[in-house]
């Protein structure tokens, strides 16, 4: 009897974990592009029929379809949640939204779009994300909308700022820069990071905003304990994963000359070893030290932006956007204290204001290639990009950096930017310098995580004897976990 | 035909009825799916483990025991290993020695003050282990936190807690400690409450001194809870992730990165399911051997407290 059970166990337990393994590798394939083009164009036509008899775009085209949303909780998705009741009017598709906060979003979403269920139709995400989601065929390439009957004439494809659609466009050969190729995903918002600073604090301290490197370096150290233990300059994140790396320092270390990765005989070879990187980042371990929060190896955005608000940071460099929420009236301590400075640029290594760099994020909606309801999804993602819609969220819901040109013209939106000093000038200024800085490759996530357990360290322990031998191991780490990129 | 009909009658009742003969499958039908339902995903894991599975990829396929070979050959797996073991030792050691302290203190201690501890030292176990680590968060911060407060009378400023490698674990066993003792001293209250009271009234007689009665007769009586809790503590804590991923997400560099988070960081970050499988399954393992080790104990324990075996 004995015998027989176990018999039977393991007879049903290899069944179903073969059962199991079968149907996962019998996934199918993302759509390509060919076929959602063939998909589009065919359901296309009767929207050009109904166009051309009435005139107008038709808006409820899809009427009584239903999609799903998942979006990381911010302002821009605020905006998009206090509209959705207008859409659905408007277009008669409903909407299932729900958001979670950003600290383990990209997590969820992962195992939602690996899953290919196409459990979502429209997502959250960020140009970085969007190159390991497009590599691995999670999302639908756009242009198949974009210049389709789908779109209404009002949406203005060109009213988008170049540098920041740019930045979602990607033609998946790693190495290559953004901005050729499929259009991965629309902007919502987007960030510069630049300086924040606490005009009040600097004054009593009789220190001048800083505007180069050295300056920042020196006003960071002259600001340690400014009002007592625990208060400091400069508010800059520590924790070890990529969004340690993409604010403040990866605009620094564009701003020095140093690069990332170049190709070389078709492979990508990381340079964070250059001379230039090193020197950067010698000068980064200065400052931290001696100028940021006792505790910065735990600090994610909230933690800087919470501490500049509260007055124990005198400054921060993270994205425009943290500093601006902490200025408006009664969000913060300190609100109505902030001004904004721009990038600060190293004099000793022969820059000026001129070669001033901003490493920019984007917040994009993309659709999941794995929707079976991509026209009504494109509905929706037109909807929410839309000028009219990014003029009310920009003007009224504190949706500021906005991706359309349109919008940043308007004289309504630059008088609702204006109590923040320096904010307009800064934006305007930066944005002409601001791009993706990284090499757009399958890996980031993994590489920008060993390069800020690389920056933690060389701040909190005596590991390394010097920064160049940091650099030195974390170069060959980069370089083998890019090793199976194949560069045309 | 008569003839053949009745022969039919007679098989027929000597044929023991279907239900009877299903009956012992179907007795243990509700535990053979319940044990299914345990190993398939089991199983499954095992051979996403000898595949390269990634949600960047649209296909897995079989790669042999290479995810194992690169993690055996990997420095940071054998730091994970170490840094798991670490963790779960000196937490676990701290809080039954706590535990134990505390519900002694508690037991002999029987009058309003100790029911009115007993009820406010259960507290931390009811707040999840998160939000528990964002209030030592805020209470450690270094401008805003009260124990920096409490340090800067001593004369110690900026103390790294979990913002450098050489404080962090420390850091983040404080918190566990906090949050688990409380279990410990449930566990070991109620085991020091069921014991009999006549081997303890003897001793009295005897004249036995209070550290007598505990070496001689209440810890080998309160052997088997102690094992129980010990079971209970320490598979737990090898298996931490909340506590450390709140607080530092596995830093500063890999100085808490355990077998939990490193298998989560490959897994959900960086999208290698094949990769990080076997990081839990060798946690898995630890957890098995460790397990059966105190449950062996456990049992001689009960026996010898029982008077069955000395």
């Amino acid at each position: 009897m004995k015998k027989l059970l176990a018999l039977m166990l393991a007879g049903v337990m290899l069944a179903c974990s073969l059962a199991g393994c079968g149907a996962a590798s019998e996934t199918p394939a993302p759509s390509n592009a060919g076929s959602t083009e063939k998909q589009t164009v065919e359901s296309s036509t009767p929207a050009s029929t109904a166009s051309e008899a009435t005139g107008e775009f038709d808006w409820k085209k899809f009427d009584g379809e239903e999609i799903t949303v998942l979006f990381s909780e911010h302002t821009y998705a605020d905006a998009v949640e206090e509209k959705l009741s207008e859409f659905t009017e408007k277009t008669g598709i409903k909407v299932n939204y729900s958001s979670m906060p950003e600290g383990n979003y990209f997590e969820k979403l992962n195992v939602e779009l690996s899953s290919h269920s196409g459990s979502i139709d429209v997502f959250m995400t960020g140009a970085y994300q969007s190159w390991e989601y497009a590599t691995a065929g999670n999302l639908e390439p756009l242009e198949n909308f974009i210049n389709t009957d789908l779109t209404s004439p009002e949406w203005k494809y060109d009213d988008f700022i170049p540098a920041v659609i740019d930045a979602l466009k990607w033609d998946l050969v790693p190495g290559h820069a953004v901005g050729s190729g499929s259009q991965w995903a629309l902007p919502m918002g987007w960030e510069v990071n630049i300086l924040t600073y606490n005009k009040k604090i600097l004054a009593d301290h009789g220190i001048n905003p800083p505007k180069t490197a050295e300056e920042l370096l020196e006003a960071a150290k002259a600001l340690k304990e400014f009002d007592g233990s625990g208060t400091y300059g400069l508010a800059v994140r520590g924790l070890p994963d990529w969004g340690t790396i993409h604010p403040a320092y990866m605009s620094m270390y564009s701003t020095w000359g140093a690069k990332d990765f170049e190709i070389e005989n078709g492979k990508l070879v990381s340079k964070v070893n250059s001379p230039e990187a090193v020197a950067m980042t010698e000068y980064w371990v200065d400052l931290v030290k001696n100028g940021s929060a006792p505790q910065w190896s735990t600090y994610g955005w909230e933690m800087c932006g919470a501490d500049l608000g509260a007055g124990k940071a005198a400054m921060m460099w993270d994205a425009d956007r943290g500093g601006y929420t902490q200025n408006t009236p009664g969000s913060s301590n300190e609100a109505g204290n902030m001004a904004f400075g721009m990038v600060p640029y190293p004099t000793s290594a022969g820059k000026t204001e001129a070669d001033m760099k901003s490493n920019l994020w984007v917040w994009s909606m993309a659709m999941n290639a794995d929707s079976a309801k991509k026209e009504a999804a494109w509905y929706f993602m037109q909807y929410f990009t839309s000028p009219e819609f990014m003029l009310w969220s920009g003007v009224e819901k504190a949706c500021t950096d906005t991706p359309r040109t349109s919008v940043l013209e308007d004289p309504a939106y630059a008088e609702s930017v204006a109590g923040a000093e320096g904010y307009y000038e800064a934006f305007s200024t930066i944005s002409k310098n601001a791009s993706i800085f990284f090499t757009a490759q399958p890996y980031f996530t993994e590489t920008t995580t060993e390069w800020a357990k690389t920056l933690q360290y060389l701040v909190t322990t005596d590991k390394y004897s010097s920064v160049q031998e940091a650099m030195d191991e974390l170069k060959a780490t980069m370089d083998e976990l890019v090793s199976d990129l194949e560069v045309e | 035909m008569a003839a053949k009909k009745k022969s039919n009658e007679k098989s027929d009742l000597n044929k023991v009825p279907f239900s009877t003969r299903v009956r012992p499958y179907m007795i243990v039908a509700p535990s053979l799916i319940i044990t299914i339902g345990i190993m398939v995903p089991f199983a499954m894991a095992i051979w996403y483990s000898l595949t390269n599975y990634s949600f960047k990829l649209p296909n897995h396929k079989f790669i042999g025991i290479q995810n194992w070979v690169n993690m055996l050959g990997d420095a940071s797996f054998w730091g994970a290993v170490k840094i798991s073991v670490l963790y779960g030792t000196i937490s676990t050691v701290i809080e039954m020695l706590l535990g134990l302290g505390v519900a002694i203190l508690l037991n002999n201690l029987n009058n309003g003050l100790s029911k009115v501890l007993r009820v406010l030292l259960v507290f931390p176990l009811m707040i999840a282990p998160v939000t528990a680590t964002i209030v030592w968060q805020l209470m450690l911060n270094s401008s805003v936190g009260i124990v920096e407060k409490l340090l800067n009378i001593f004369g110690v400023y900026n103390f790294p807690w979990a913002a450098a490698p050489g404080t962090a674990m420390m850091t983040v066993i404080l918190i566990d400690v906090w949050i688990n003792t409380a279990f410990i001293i449930l566990l070991v209250l109620a085991g020091l409450q069921s014991l009999p009271k006549s081997p303890f009234e003897s001793a009295k007689i005897d004249g036995g001194s209070a550290w007598f009665n505990f070496i001689n007769l209440t810890l080998p009586m309160l052997k088997p809870s102690l094992y129980i809790a010990l079971l209970f503590r320490f598979m737990a804590a090898l298996q931490e992730y909340a506590i450390i991923f709140a607080l530092t997400k596995g830093g500063p560099g890999d100085s808490l990165m355990s077998l939990s988070l490193t298998a989560y960081q490959k897994g959900f970050k960086f999208q290698k399911f094949g990769a990080a499988i076997p990081y839990i399954l060798v946690l898995w393992l630890i957890i098995n051997i460790a397990a059966k080790r105190i449950v062996n104990r456990q049992r001689a324990a009960q026996k010898q407290a029982a008077g069955l075996e000395e």
